[in-house]
């Protein structure tokens, strides 16, 4: 998993940039860094996320974000998408494709948190 | 090789054999049929349990097949030999009687599942990545050919869904992104002839062969309705049956792809999950027309006979995938609302149907149930199980 882990860190970087870059948004969403931080949910909460993750998006993404009928969700693919997007797909779905809003599940600021996770590869659901 | 020699015989010489047989395994000293065996995914861990469905029991748990996430598995006809299709592009041929793995191939790098031919000599594979359908020699894994999908509008090949066998050596296949079936000739496996439907409707899902071997149905995700080919007549070409089913109506969110394989007959009527709706479709296969829907608990996943037809058992997609129900074919009402466990993934009939298998994923295991009775029978731990899958599979078109 070494190139993975390093792809990781490339996207974790690439993260931390764009964040800066981008700065303090003025709509009142929470930027990815306080996601990774202050925003993150509850422990509990964290495994139920990573849990959906895993087993109900990995219904078309894969058990390990590899990609089914639905693209994979790997560091590597997800690398040029802007993370507030991946959130909005996340929260919305995508109208004309197979992909459900999922609001109903989880907050705004839980699918952030599940991106910053995603985008760092860390999604192991923790024992 | 297994012992030839008969029970009475082995009994007879057992004392003086006892040394000479020590090398044996204990599983190879025993005789028996495969009739009543079966497999068990357990998807997270890339393990398989041998069952057997007489005894309720877990024989044996086989492991090194890879990501078994929606692994799907046929068998040989011999029903020795379970074909297990790993996510991950893994096929793994285990040998139920021995209890190993005979051989493994990686063949993609994502797949979907696959199916064994009429004669039982080619074992198909459905690959979403590369897209395409290969075809392999059921003894050695063998790569015979490598059908590729038609590129979609992205410049790859489409990922191909609904694999099945068909009389005539034939495997009928869907090709999501291009909305295509395809009919592969492989009475030679190693130039398989291929007839393309193309235009059968938007982003066909699965595909099902019916019992008869006669209709090859896709249902479609893109739009409401369903295809349909008769491979009596398939220069009749593909009709669109149940158009617009849902008119009118608001889609719900799909949160998971219903499963057309395995699906439910009883007598002329089959019985489909609606795509979106909270609904089972019951069609009249006399004319392909929708005769009722029978309101369920969610948004069904698989809708399977039991194989006397008289029941269809339905379980659901997040966040109603708690529940099984019953629907009663007679009467097309729900007549059971059973909760085995936490995320239920599949269920299996044993093969005349006094039982059924369903694995509840979150809980870890797997729930035998009486069919007349509803009396849950036996529990049996299971790592995360999916996909339930029993021998007598090996006899039956389109599984």
């Amino acid at each position: 998993m070494v190139p993975a882990a390093a792809l990781a860190l490339a996207a974790l970087a690439a993260l931390a940039s764009s964040a800066a870059a981008s700065g303090a948004t003025d709509d009142g969403t929470v930027t990815l860094a306080d996601a990774t931080s202050a925003a993150a949910p509850q422990p509990a909460r964290q495994r139920e996320l990573l849990h959906l993750l895993k087993q109900d998006c990995g219904s078309c993404h894969g058990m390990r974000l590899t990609g089914g009928l639905g693209p994979a969700l790997t560091p590597e693919a997800l690398r040029t998408r802007p993370a507030e997007s991946l959130v909005a797909t996340i929260v919305s779905g995508r109208p004309g494709t197979a992909m459900p809003p999922w609001r109903r599940f989880l907050s705004e600021a839980e699918a952030e948190w599940l991106v910053a996770r995603m985008l760092m590869g860390d999604v192991d659901v923790p024992h | 090789m297994f012992p030839t020699r008969g029970i009475l015989a082995a009994a007879f010489a057992a004392a003086s054999l006892c040394a000479g047989v020590s090398a044996v395994p204990a599983s190879a000293q025993q005789l028996r049929g495969t009739g009543d065996l079966g497999i068990v995914i357990e998807r997270a861990a890339g393990r398989v349990q041998v069952v057997d469905t007489t005894a309720r029991a877990s024989l044996a748990t086989i492991g090194g097949l890879g990501d078994l996430s929606h692994a799907s598995v046929v068998f040989s006809r011999d029903g020795r030999y379970a074909y297990v299709f790993g996510r991950d592009g893994g096929l793994t041929k285990v040998d139920l009687l021995r209890q190993r793995i005979e051989r493994r191939v990686m063949q993609a790098s994502n797949s979907i599942g696959g199916a064994i031919s009429q004669d039982g000599r080619v074992v198909a594979a459905q690959n979403y990545t590369p897209g395409g359908v290969k075809l392999f020699d059921a003894g050695s894994l063998e790569l015979l050919a490598d059908v590729v999908a038609t590129p979609g509008p992205d410049g790859i090949p489409s990922k191909v869904v609904g694999l099945a066998d068909a009389p005539g050596g034939r495997f009928l296949a869907s090709l999501f992104d291009t909305g295509e079936i395809w009919v592969i000739d492989a009475a030679n496996p190693r130039a398989p002839k291929v007839e393309k439907f193309a235009n059968v409707g938007r982003q066909p899902y699965d595909g099902l062969v019916t019992p008869d071997g006669r209709w090859y149905v896709a249902g479609l995700f893109g739009e409401d309705g369903l295809a349909l080919l008769d491979l009596w007549h398939p220069e009749r070409g593909v009709a669109r049956i149940l158009d617009r089913y849902g008119r009118g109506e608001e889609k719900l969110p799909v949160y998971k792809m219903p499963h057309l394989r395995g699906w439910a007959i009883a007598g002329s009527f089959a019985f489909l999950p609606a795509v979106g709706r909270n609904e089972v479709l019951v069609v009249d296969m006399r004319d392909w027309k929708e005769v009722a829907r029978v309101a369920v608990a969610g948004q069904p996943v698989f809708a399977i006979a039991r194989p006397d037809a008289r029941q269809v058992w339905v379980n659901f997609a997040f966040p109603d995938n708690g529940k099984v129900q019953v629907i009663d074919t007679e009467t097309r009402a729900v007549v059971r609302t059973l909760e085995p466990g936490k995320a239920v993934l599949h269920l299996e009939f044993t093969p005349r149907g006094e039982a059924v298998w369903i694995s509840a994923r979150d809980d870890n295991k797997v729930i035998v149930y009486d069919t007349a009775t509803f009396a849950p029978l036996v529990m049996l731990p299971a790592d995360s199980p999916s996909g339930i899958f029993f021998t007598s599979r090996a006899a039956r078109m389109g599984f």
